[in-house]
């Protein structure tokens, strides 16, 4: 069998190949898992992959499942970047949900211009406050920031739960646990007739641009990088860690809370007792896939956004559960795992045995003897 | 108080802590040879979901219980082989089997919503059951809370007396020397995570088949990071997973007595607690930073390649 060897520096190539490879690997797993479903390969592909975004209505929610997973994987990636390891994204989300909500309730009968961005700060705000928690935690108490933030992702189901069974239900709901219909001006713009993306796609977009140059352009994002890759060099070079981990996770908490305002100003359009599919989980892959980097984050929301709508579209077309798309998303951040080896390591080539081209009986140069 | 309801509290508190005490025992194993899996939860899912169909097809719980163990480590060996033989990381590799296990167990368990099967028969011990008082407050759970409890005295006696548990913590405080010296690192860390991976099957089945008996997506609720929370709360050391488990297991009990104790506070905070009661733990235990740093394998969560 071959062997590994280290690669003498991290190869640069197999960074971007990993994540194609993981993605083949996950559509290769598909096509058995199909079959194994009794479905024609070929025919479960395009219903899944290619059916979804065929129209124009299927792009605006491509765009628009995206949208989530690109603001919460911003987030995540610039804190894993740091070594800050944000995984409550999804409780964030729903806190930031609650408050752009509970402005949106608060003022029901208001129509002016200025709601929209007070809930848009409100989300923003809740979402960061969130995330301070660990972060204080982590900072002052050395806890570690895994766990906590984790924890406060249940903490927040909860809270958001009873809040639509209690003080924010609808009076006039039938006792559903939700609260009423946002009013129109509470609601993000569409951006275009007959899609339902909205303003908050193009907010993520910024969030894209604003990462990227946070992280390659501004001294900030530069301490955060060395921390992460080089944390004795940071420190010796006065780098803050507490810095760090306050940065990251007001980052990330902020914008995982914009996505939770994208979510109800949008295409919920009111508060409900689950805001989430679990976007902020999701998000962790895509921010892995998406090697950390802005830009990538941008292509593997796409291409996990599609398997949330391809998981729609399959279980309504071909009977097929929707919860396959959780098993893929699992898949591939396995895959990429796996494929990452080779980005630090190489196969060693087994070594071939020489044979002198000698013959028996020649004289060996020099010695004035022959070869036995 | 009541007898009664003392009884009944202190019964269902065993019936909480035992999947704790279960997974959180098994990822302590694994943390003290290095590894640390984050992936508890998703083990917990596969195992509850198999332990639930393999025990509603047969109708036999403990070929279920055996079948979640096997199925649970199937999803380790995963694990296994990508942090130790492909040394990915150990923290995004541990999300990754969480969130795979959640997706696996949807998947597996679409067609097993709202059955259920016969609950894990209560054993009765002979005369000590029949003890007036004491007899149903100690003496009337089910085998596995009994099972669990004897585990963690087998480990704490494997880790503390034995060969094994000795080059077991070696190889978690530095593998490298561990692997000079000549002891098998890979395979015994390969070990220590499947054994993690039983546990977490057996743990997450005696939810589907044992407390709830009935199959719900995602019923784990965050008890495999509690699990894992609870090994930094018991400093690694075996015997204070009861305490940390029995704890939590209380406190998981609180939201389903909350009412009949009289506390006038919404279902939802009550069942905020457990998530709560975490985080203010590990701010006390990890407050010190000494704590953390004397106890924990030094190893924990870093990769070994044996030529570097």
């Amino acid at each position: 069998m071959a062997r590994l060897e280290a690669r003498p520096e991290p190869s640069r190539r197999m960074m971007l190949v990993s994540p194609l490879i993981a993605a083949l690997a996950m559509l290769l797993t598909g096509a058995v898992l199909f079959a194994v479903l009794g479905q024609e390969p070929a025919h479960a592909f395009y219903v899944y992959f290619i059916e979804p975004i065929s129209t124009g209505y299927g792009v605006g929610e491509w765009l628009l499942k995206a949208t989530p997973l690109i603001l919460c994987g911003v987030g995540l990636a610039l804190g894993f970047r740091a070594n800050v390891q944000n995984i409550g994204a999804d409780g964030q989300l729903t806190v930031g949900a609650i408050g752009a909500g509970a402005v949106a309730l608060q003022f029901p009968d208001a129509q002016g211009p200025w709601l929209l961005p007070l809930m848009l700060l409100a989300g923003t705000l809740a979402g960061m406050a969130w995330a301070a928690i660990p972060a204080l935690l982590r900072t002052h108490f050395n806890t570690n920031e895994i766990l906590v933030s984790l924890m406060l992702v249940y903490v927040a189901y909860l809270l958001l739960s009873y809040l639509v069974h209690g003080p924010l239900r609808d009076p006039e709901g039938f006792n559903f646990p939700q609260s009423r219909m946002f009013q129109p001006a509470a609601l993000l713009p569409l951006l275009v007739e007959g899609a339902r993306t909205n303003g908050a796609f193009l907010l993520s977009l910024a969030a894209v641009a604003g990462a990227w140059f946070f992280c390659d352009r501004s001294f900030a994002g530069y301490r955060m990088r060395v921390s992460g890759m080089a944390p004795g060099a940071a420190a010796y070079a006065g780098f803050s860690e507490k810095m760090n981990v306050w940065l990251a996770f007001l980052i990330s908490g902020g914008l995982a809370g914009l996505a939770g305002v994208g979510e109800v100003a949008g295409p919920i359009g009111q508060l409900q007792q689950s805001v989430t599919p679990g976007y902020g989980f999701a998000a962790i892959i895509v921010a892995y896939v998406g090697r950390l980097h802005p830009l990538g984050v941008l292509l593997a929301s796409l291409l996990m956004s599609l398997l949330y709508i391809g998981g729609e579209t399959a279980q309504m077309e071909l009977r097929l559960p929707s919860a396959i798309t959780g098993l893929f998303q699992g898949l591939m951040l396995f895959y990429l795992l796996a494929a990452d080896l080779f980005i630090h390591y190489r196969f060693k080539p087994r070594l071939q045995i020489v044979v002198p081209p000698h013959p028996r009986g020649a004289p060996i140069p020099g010695s004035g003897e022959t070869v036995p | 108080m009541s007898p009664d309801l003392l009884v009944s509290l202190l019964s269902s508190t065993a019936g909480a802590a035992t999947p704790l005490l279960l997974a959180s025992l098994g990822e302590l194993v694994a943390e003290r040879a290095g590894v640390l899996n984050l992936g508890v939860e998703g083990m917990m899912l596969v195992g509850a979901v198999t332990g639930f169909a393999v025990t509603l097809s047969t109708g036999h719980a403990g070929l279920g219980l055996v079948a979640a163990m096997i199925a649970a480590m199937g999803a380790a060996l995963i694990f296994a082989f990508l942090v130790v033989s492909l040394r990915a990381n150990q923290v995004a590799t541990g999300l990754a089997l969480t969130l795979f296990g959640a997706g696996l167990s949807a998947f597996a368990g679409r067609e097993l919503v709202g059955q259920t099967v016969a609950p894990l028969p209560h054993v009765s011990l002979p005369v000590l059951s029949d003890l007036p008082f004491l007899g149903p407050l100690l003496f009337r759970f089910d085998i596995l809370v009994y099972l669990s409890l004897l585990m963690v005295a087998a480990v704490a006696w494997m880790l503390a007396r034995t060969r094994l548990g000795l080059v077991l913590r070696a190889i978690g405080e530095s593998p490298h020397s561990a692997h000079a010296i000549g002891f098998p690192v890979v395979a015994l860390r390969y070990g220590a995570v499947l054994f993690g991976g039983a546990m977490a099957g057996l743990a997450g089945a005696y939810l589907s088949v044992a407390s709830t008996p009935m199959w719900i997506e995602g019923m784990t609720v965050g008890r495999g990071w509690i699990a894992v929370a609870l090994v930094v709360f018991a400093t690694w050391k075996p015997r204070r997973l009861v305490l940390g488990s029995y704890l939590f297991g209380g406190v998981t009990v609180l939201q389903f007595h909350g009412q009949g104790l009289g506390l006038a506070v919404p279902a939802e905070f009550l069942s905020m607690l457990p998530y709560l009661a975490t985080i203010v733990v590990l701010v006390i235990i990890s407050r010190d930073s000494r704590t953390i740093l004397l106890n924990k394998p030094m190893s924990l969560g870093q990769s070994f390649s044996p030529d570097a």
